[in-house]
C-alpha cells in the first residue's frame, strides 16, 4: 500500500496543479462522450425513421431495380410474385410501383420520381390516407416537404405531370397536391410524387405490377417469390450506415483531438515531473526506494489523475448529459442536407457501454503516457538524479 | 576487518569516462571507519569526497577495489540489495535538503519508515521523536517552502536519523547554512553521534565542520593525504553568536 499512499499524497500535495490536470481530463471524458451520444442519436435517428417511414420489415425487389441507376426504372417492375400477392392480401406486405416522370411547375420542367402506393397501407407510417379520396379529372398527389420547397408546390395546387406507359406513349395529366408531409427522410421526398398506386398502375398500364414490396415490420420473408430479390434491413441501411460510419470518423478525429490534448496535460504533468522531480527520484533512490516502485509510483499518479477526472466528469457531467439527453438539441436548418434523416432537434444516446468503453480507454491512455516518462526515471542513475542530471 | 568496523575500503579506484579518457576521481583509497565515529573527508572541490561518499553510500560501484559497508560488498550488490542496504542501514543529508516538496515535516521524516514497513503508530512515535531531537516538533504540520534553510536541514537530519541507521552519510550539509544554523545543526548531530552511537561520514570543506570532527581524512586528487584523529574544537558561546 505504500505506492498508492505515496502517489496519493503526491497528487493531492501537487495542488492546483492536479486539479487543473483534473479538470482537462475530466473534460475531455465528458465531450468524447458527448460527442460519441450525438453520433450515436443521429444514428438512431436515422436507422428508426427509415425502419418507420420507408423500409419497415425489409423489401423484396424486382430484379432489375437498382434505385441508384435512373435508366433502369422504366423496365424494373413486373407481377408480383404469389408469395407476396398472399401477404398483401393478408395485409403483411404492401408493393410500390416506381416509374420516372416529369412536372411542369410554373413552366418549368422537372424531373421526377413517380411512387404509385396502396393509400390504406399501414406498413409505413407514410400519411398515405390522403391519396384515398380521388377526384375528378386530376391524380392525387403527396409529397415531401423537401419537394414543396425545390417545386413551390404546396397543398391544393396543381400541376402538369407526363409521363410514358409500359408501351412507350408519352401521355400528360393534371396532379393535385393533396397534402404535403412533414418528413426528414429525402428518401421519400426528394423530387418525389406519392400516388395511389392502382392510379398509377393505370397510367403505365401495368396492371397488378410493382417494383418492390415492403414487408410488415417482423414479417418473415416468404420463400417462393421467384426471381424478386429480398433486402434485410442490413442491407437497406447500409448507407446510412456507411454514412453514419463516416460521421463517426468524422467524429472520431474531434474526440481524439480532445483526448489528445488531455493527454498532452497529463504527458506534460509526467515530463515536467521528470525534468523537475528528478532530484526528488534521487531522494528516494538514496531512501532505498527501488526503480520498479519509482515506476509504479509516477504511472499510479498519472492513472489517479484519470480516475479523479472520472469523478469530477461524473460530478457535472452525468447531469449534464441527462439533460441533454432529455432537452434534446436543436439542429440547424442545413443538417437536413446531410444525406440521411435528421431531426430538428436530436436527441444524445448514451449506453453504459459508450461511457464504460470511453472510461476505460482514457484510463489505459492516462496510464501508457504516466507510465513512459516513469520508465524514463527508471534509467537515472541515483548520482546522477540527486545531482538533478539527467543521463 | 575490525569486528566494530562499518566500512572497510581496500585499493578503491573509480574512475569516470571523460571524453576519449578515464579521469580517476578515487586512487587505491584504504579506509575503515569504525562504529560511532564522527568523520570528515575533507578537501578541496574535485579531490574525490563525493565520488567517495556515492560509493560508501551504495549509490554508485568502484570501478575496482572493493568497499564494504555493513558487511556488504558494493561492487556485487545489485540494484534492489544496494536500495536495501541504503533503507535498512544509511541514511543520508544533503547540501540541498532534498525535502520533498509536497510533504509536510512530518512526511517528510516518515518516508524512510514507510519504505521499511514500519507498522502506523511505531512510526507516529519514531517520527515524533526524531523532530523532538532536531528541535522541530512544533513545525510537524509545515510544508518545506515554509521552513528556513537551517529548519530544512534539521527536518533532513530528522529524517536520516528516524530509523536509527547505524551509519549517516552527509555531504556538505552547511554548504548553505549561515555560521548560527550551522553550529545548530552540528551540536545536533554530535548530540546524536554521542546519545545514540550513530557514525557520521561528512564530506565537507567547511571550517566551522571541521573544527566539530574526531577524525578527519584529507583527500587531494583522489587520493589520501592524511588520516588524523583530532581533538573537536566546537566554538564558544561568542563566536557562534557572531
Amino acid at each position: 500500500m505504500l505506492v498508492p499512499k505515496l502517489a496519493w499524497r503526491n497528487i493531492v500535495g501537487a495542488g492546483l496543479r492536479t486539479w487543473l490536470n483534473v479538470v482537462v481530463l475530466s473534460l475531455a471524458f465528458v465531450m468524447i462522450i458527448w460527442a460519441q451520444g450525438f453520433v450515436r442519436g443521429m444514428f438512431e435517428y436515422a436507422k428508426h425513421t427509415m425502419i418507420q417511414y420507408e423500409i419497415a420489415g425489409g423489401q423484396f425487389w424486382h430484379p432489375q431495380y437498382d434505385p441508384y441507376d435512373p435508366l433502369t426504372i422504366d423496365e424494373a417492375h413486373g407481377i408480383v410474385p404469389p408469395a407476396l400477392e398472399r401477404l398483401v392480401e393478408e395485409g403483411q406486405a404492401t408493393p410500390v410501383l416506381v416509374a420516372p416522370g416529369a412536372i411542369y411547375p410554373d413552366g418549368r420542367s422537372q424531373n421526377v420520381v413517380l411512387k404509385g402506393i396502396d393509400p390504406a397501407q399501414t406498413e409505413v407510417e407514410m400519411p398515405t390516407g390522403t391519396l384515398a379520396g380521388e377526384g375528378d379529372g386530376y391524380i392525387p398527389a403527396l409529397i415531401g416537404g423537401r419537394m414543396a420547397k425545390q417545386t413551390g408546390l404546396g397543398e391544393g395546387d396543381y400541376v402538369i405531370l407526363r409521363w410514358r406507359d409500359a408501351g412507350g406513349t408519352f401521355d400528360a395529366a393534371d396532379v393535385r397536391i393533396v397534402a404535403v408531409m412533414s418528413t426528414t427522410l429525402a428518401s421519400i421526398d426528394q423530387s418525389q410524387i406519392w400516388i395511389p398506386l392502382e392510379r398509377l398502375r393505370t397510367m403505365l398500364r401495368t396492371p397488378g405490377e410493382a417494383t418492390f414490396v415492403i414487408l410488415r415490420t417482423g414479417t418473415p420473408p416468404p420463400a417462393g417469390a421467384g426471381d424478386w430479390v429480398y433486402r434485410d434491413l442490413d442491407y437497406l441501411l447500409s448507407d446510412v450506415t456507411a454514412m453514419i460510419r463516416s460521421k463517426y470518423v468524422g467524429m472520431a478525429f474531434f474526440y481524439g483531438l480532445l483526448l489528445f490534448m488531455a493527454l498532452i496535460a497529463i504527458f506534460d504533468t509526467q515530463v515536467l515531473a521528470v525534468w523537475r522531480r528528478r532530484k526528488e527520484m534521487g531522494t528516494l533512490m538514496a531512501l532505498g526506494m527501488v526503480r520498479g516502485r519509482i515506476i509504479a509510483l509516477f504511472t499510479l499518479e498519472g492513472a489517479l489523475h484519470g480516475l479523479l477526472a472520472l469523478v469530477v466528469g461524473a460530478l457535472y457531467g452525468i447531469p449534464l448529459l441527462y439533460w441533454t439527453a432529455s432537452a434534446g438539441f436543436p439542429l440547424p436548418e442545413i443538417a437536413g442536407e446531410m444525406g440521411f434523416a435528421l431531426p430538428e432537434r436530436l436527441y444524445p444516446s448514451y449506453g453504459a457501454l459508450l461511457v464504460l468503453g470511453t472510461s476505460v480507454l482514457v484510463m489505459i491512455a492516462v496510464t501508457v503516457v504516466s507510465y513512459l516518462p516513469a520508465a524514463k526515471i527508471s534509467r537515472l542513475r541515483p548520482t546522477d538524479a540527486l545531482r538533478g542530471k539527467m543521463t | 576487518m575490525n569486528d566494530d568496523a562499518l566500512i572497510v575500503t581496500e585499493k578503491l579506484v573509480k574512475q569516470f569516462p571523460i571524453g576519449g579518457r578515464k579521469f580517476t576521481a578515487l586512487d587505491r583509497i584504504d579506509l575503515t571507519v569504525r562504529a560511532g565515529e564522527f568523520l570528515g573527508l575533507v578537501g578541496p572541490s574535485g579531490s574525490g569526497k563525493t565520488t567517495l561518499l556515492n560509493i560508501l553510500g551504495a549509490l554508485d560501484h568502484p570501478t575496482s577495489g572493493t568497499a564494504t559497508v555493513i558487511g556488504r560488498e558494493i561492487s556485487t550488490l545489485g540494484h534492489r540489495e544496494a536500495a536495501r542496504l541504503r533503507n535498512e542501514h544509511l541514511g543520508f543529508i544533503f547540501q540541498t535538503f532534498n525535502l520533498l516538496p509536497v510533504y509536510t515535516v512530518h512526511e517528510n521524516v516518515e518516508l524512510p519508515l514507510l519504505l521499511l514497513g514500519t507498522p502506523d503508530g511505531e512510526r507516529r512515535r519514531m517520527v515524533t521523536e526524531a523532530l523532538e531531537w532536531v528541535g522541530l516538533a512544533d513545525r510537524a504540520g509545515s510544508r518545506p517552502a515554509q521552513l528556513s534553510g537551517g529548519e530544512s536541514q534539521r527536518v533532513a537530519i530528522a529524517r536520516a536519523m528516524v530509523k536509527r541507521p547505524e551509519i549517516v552519510i552527509a555531504d556538505e550539509p552547511t554548504a548553505n547554512l549561515d555560521a548560527a544554523n550551522s553550529f545548530h545543526i552540528l551540536r545536533t548531530m554530535v548530540k546524536l553521534n554521542e546519545e545514540l552511537g550513530t557514525t557520521f561520514v561528512f564530506a565537507t570543506h567547511d571550517q566551522k565542520v571541521i573544527r566539530f570532527l574526531r577524525r578527519r581524512i584529507t583527500l587531494r586528487d583522489g587520493r589520501i593525504v592524511e588520516d588524523v584523529e583530532t581533538v573537536p574544537d566546537p566554538p564558544s558561546g561568542d563566536e557562534e553568536a557572531s
